[in-house]
């Protein structure tokens, strides 16, 4: 059966749930073969094993945290050159993108990004793409060279299906490019303690209706009584109320979760193009034209601060 | 010596219109009203604040794209590039990224460069990867997705704020740039402006000024194909209900009905 490169996205060993959907993905159209750069690489083997991958690819160097993108790309080059798959698949994260990019350019393929579906088809893998906010499903192909593929996180479940995992270590010869761009600093980002707002289940999101930052406390209350990710719209990012990581929209995260609640939020289509993919969404806003409501699975027309603390309280004399 | 600068600009169609697909499966960008990209207004934007602070420097604007493609290169014009380049041929057509990025990187060679500046995603595919692709093409170094740069001394500077961490880049130019909405408001272009950028130079180039062959680009030419475009079909309408105290209550009942409690 073909071999199938997932890269793999991953904090100093542990796995990020997009990777284990990849895998997912990747077995609908051969033998996932995932490859780990970075700190802790080696440690990543057992969780891709027991999600399919029959072999992981494993190299460490300073390059890939000291310097952008492109030592990744080498690795994933080199990678490709070991095992000629029948296609790569990367996670759809802003950087993801790029290093599936420069590869499709190296080794002269198309790049299909974005997808949010993966299917085995008769001249190669099919990619559902989510186009125009949200408004037009596509159906693409690679057409020339080795399939590159971008995948969005939750485009598929994360099913167990345990395989061989055998380690092997990558060889990588960095090309001149990988020193250009020098990382001088880097802050990570504080952990809320929340799901992290691209793979959670359940988003709550809060807008300029929340009208002002102390007041996002009762957006993160129905979060925290449902274990919701929290998210917010630009114009509550723009006025300081909550920080641009938790922006839903076009230039924020996107998010497709199973649920997602939009509190004090119009329903821009810059706001659309980062949530509209949502299965069930539920809107409160006080203005019964807002087009939220042309959305929703329901919603209620009423002022937030009445209606989002009693929700909390409900939801959490439900869960006793 | 003169600090070269040249900003990729895009013109799509307007995202607050209905954006649709032609029967060849393109965007359709005959019966939509287009215009520049809001994403690469924030790139003009530094580019002209890079170009004020450098004793001497020259913003070239430049797009690839049909002819209607002029309004967005007019409109960077008015906000105070400048000149600018069209690279324009019915052979490009259907151009898909790999494609594009092929196309601008020629251009940005012959063109002469010190700095590229993109946008981080156009507001139509949103690919957000041809930035990344042109330091790739060049051989430069991509600095990409900064919310705040600075160019001093032949070295670009910038933050790039990511999913897990903030970061501090630093490069040498030449390089490549793309920023994102959060590197700060662009401006307006005055009447002045507007006036002054009816008398800048707009060169066109097409596929052969550039060397390329029409093989390598268009729907024909492209390395992916779009079998199906299908609109999604409109949400089935919702329920909606009046808070008129219980509002929280209902909610909570709907949830639980769809096992979300
Ligand atoms: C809905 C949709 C989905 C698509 N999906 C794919 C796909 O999966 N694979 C594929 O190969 N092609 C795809 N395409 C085609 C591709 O998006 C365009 O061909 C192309 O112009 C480059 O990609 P982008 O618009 O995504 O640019 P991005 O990478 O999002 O743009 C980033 C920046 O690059 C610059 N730039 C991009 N295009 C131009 C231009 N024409 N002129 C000047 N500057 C420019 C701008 O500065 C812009 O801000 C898609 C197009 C559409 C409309
Ligand atoms: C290039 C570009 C990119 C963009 N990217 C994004 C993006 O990624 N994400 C994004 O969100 N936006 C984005 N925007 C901005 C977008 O166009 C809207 O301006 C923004 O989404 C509006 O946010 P909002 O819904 O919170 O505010 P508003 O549109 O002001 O809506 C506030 C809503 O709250 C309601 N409200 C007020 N008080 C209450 C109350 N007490 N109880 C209940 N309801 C109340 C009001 O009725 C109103 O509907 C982008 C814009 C551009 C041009």
């Amino acid at each position: 059966m073909a071999e199938v490169l997932v890269y793999v996205d991953h904090v100093d060993g542990a796995v990020r749930k997009p990777t284990l959907e990849l895998l997912t993905l990747a077995r609908r159209i051969g033998e996932p073969v995932a490859v780990a750069v970075g700190s802790g690489a080696e440690n990543t083997a057992s969780a891709l094993a027991e999600h399919g991958a029959v072999k992981v690819l494993t190299h460490d160097a300073p390059e890939y945290a000291d310097y952008l993108v492109v030592p990744k790309v080498d690795a994933l080059q080199a990678a490709y050159g070991q095992v000629s798959p029948a296609a790569v698949l990367v996670p759809s994260s802003t950087e993801g993108k790029e290093i599936a990019a420069r590869l499709a350019v190296r080794i002269g393929s198309g790049i299909i990004t974005d997808a949010i579906d993966l299917e085995s088809g008769d001249e190669g893998p099919v990619a559902t793409q989510s186009v125009f906010a949200a408004s037009f499903t596509t159906t693409s192909r690679v057409v020339k060279g080795t399939p590159v593929i971008t995948v969005k996180p939750n485009s598929a479940a994360v099913e167990a299906a345990p395989a061989a995992g055998t380690v092997e270590a990558l060889s990588v010869t960095f090309s001149d490019q990988a020193t250009g761009t020098k990382v001088v600093a880097r802050t990570p980002r504080e952990s809320t303690g929340r799901p992290e707002l691209t793979e959670a289940a359940i988003v709550v999101s809060g807008g300029r209706g929340v009208n002002g930052a102390e007041n996002f406390a009762v957006i993160e209350a129905l979060a925290d009584s449902l274990g919701a990710a929290v998210g917010a719209s630009r114009a509550a990012v723009d006025a300081g109320w909550y920080p641009h990581t938790s922006q839903v929209g076009q230039t924020g995260k996107s998010v497709s979760p199973q649920l997602y609640i939009a509190a004090g939020i119009s329903g821009a289509i810059q706001h659309r193009a980062g949530m509209q993919t949502s299965k069930t969404i539920v809107a409160i806003n006080k203005d019964a034209e807002a087009p939220i409501f042309d959305l929703v699975d329901y919603g209620v027309v009423g002022d937030l601060f009445a209606v989002v603390p009693q929700l909390t309280e409900e939801i959490k004399i439900r869960k006793g | 010596m003169s600090l070269r600068i040249v900003v990729t600009v895009k013109y799509v169609p307007d995202a607050t219109g209905d954006r649709r697909f032609a029967d060849d499966l393109t965007v359709d960008r005959d019966d939509v009203d287009g215009l520049l990209s809001e994403l690469d207004e924030y790139a003009v934007e530094q580019a002209l604040q890079i170009a004020d602070e450098a004793d001497d420097a020259e913003v070239t604007v430049l797009t690839v794209g049909p002819e209607d493609a002029k309004d967005a290169l007019r409109k960077a014009l008015s906000m105070g590039a400048d000149k600018a380049i069209h690279v324009e041929d019915d052979d490009l057509h259907g151009t898909d990224i790999i494609g594009t990025s092929l196309v601008l990187a020629k251009a940005i060679e012959k063109a002469g460069y010190d700095l590229v500046i993109s946008g981080m995603a156009s507001t139509d595919g949103t690919g957000g990867v041809v930035p990344a692709l042109l330091a790739e093409r060049l051989g430069v170094p991509q600095v990409t997705l900064l919310s705040e740069l600075s160019v001093e001394d032949g070295t670009v500077t910038g933050r790039r704020d990511g999913d897990t961490a903030s970061e501090q880049l630093q490069a040498q130019l030449p390089a490549v740039v793309s920023v994102t909405d959060q590197s700060g408001e662009a401006r307006y272009p005055s009447f002045k402006g507007i006036m002054a950028a009816k008398k800048k130079p707009v060169q066109s180039w097409d596929l052969s000024d550039l060397e390329i062959e029409a093989e390598e680009v268009g729907l024909e030419g492209a390395w992916t194909k779009v079998e199906s475009a299908a609109e999604r079909p409109a949400r089935t309408a919702g329920t909606i209900v009046k808070d008129e105290g219980e509002g929280g209550k209902q909610l909570a009942e709907f949830l639980a009905s769809q096992k979300f409690v």
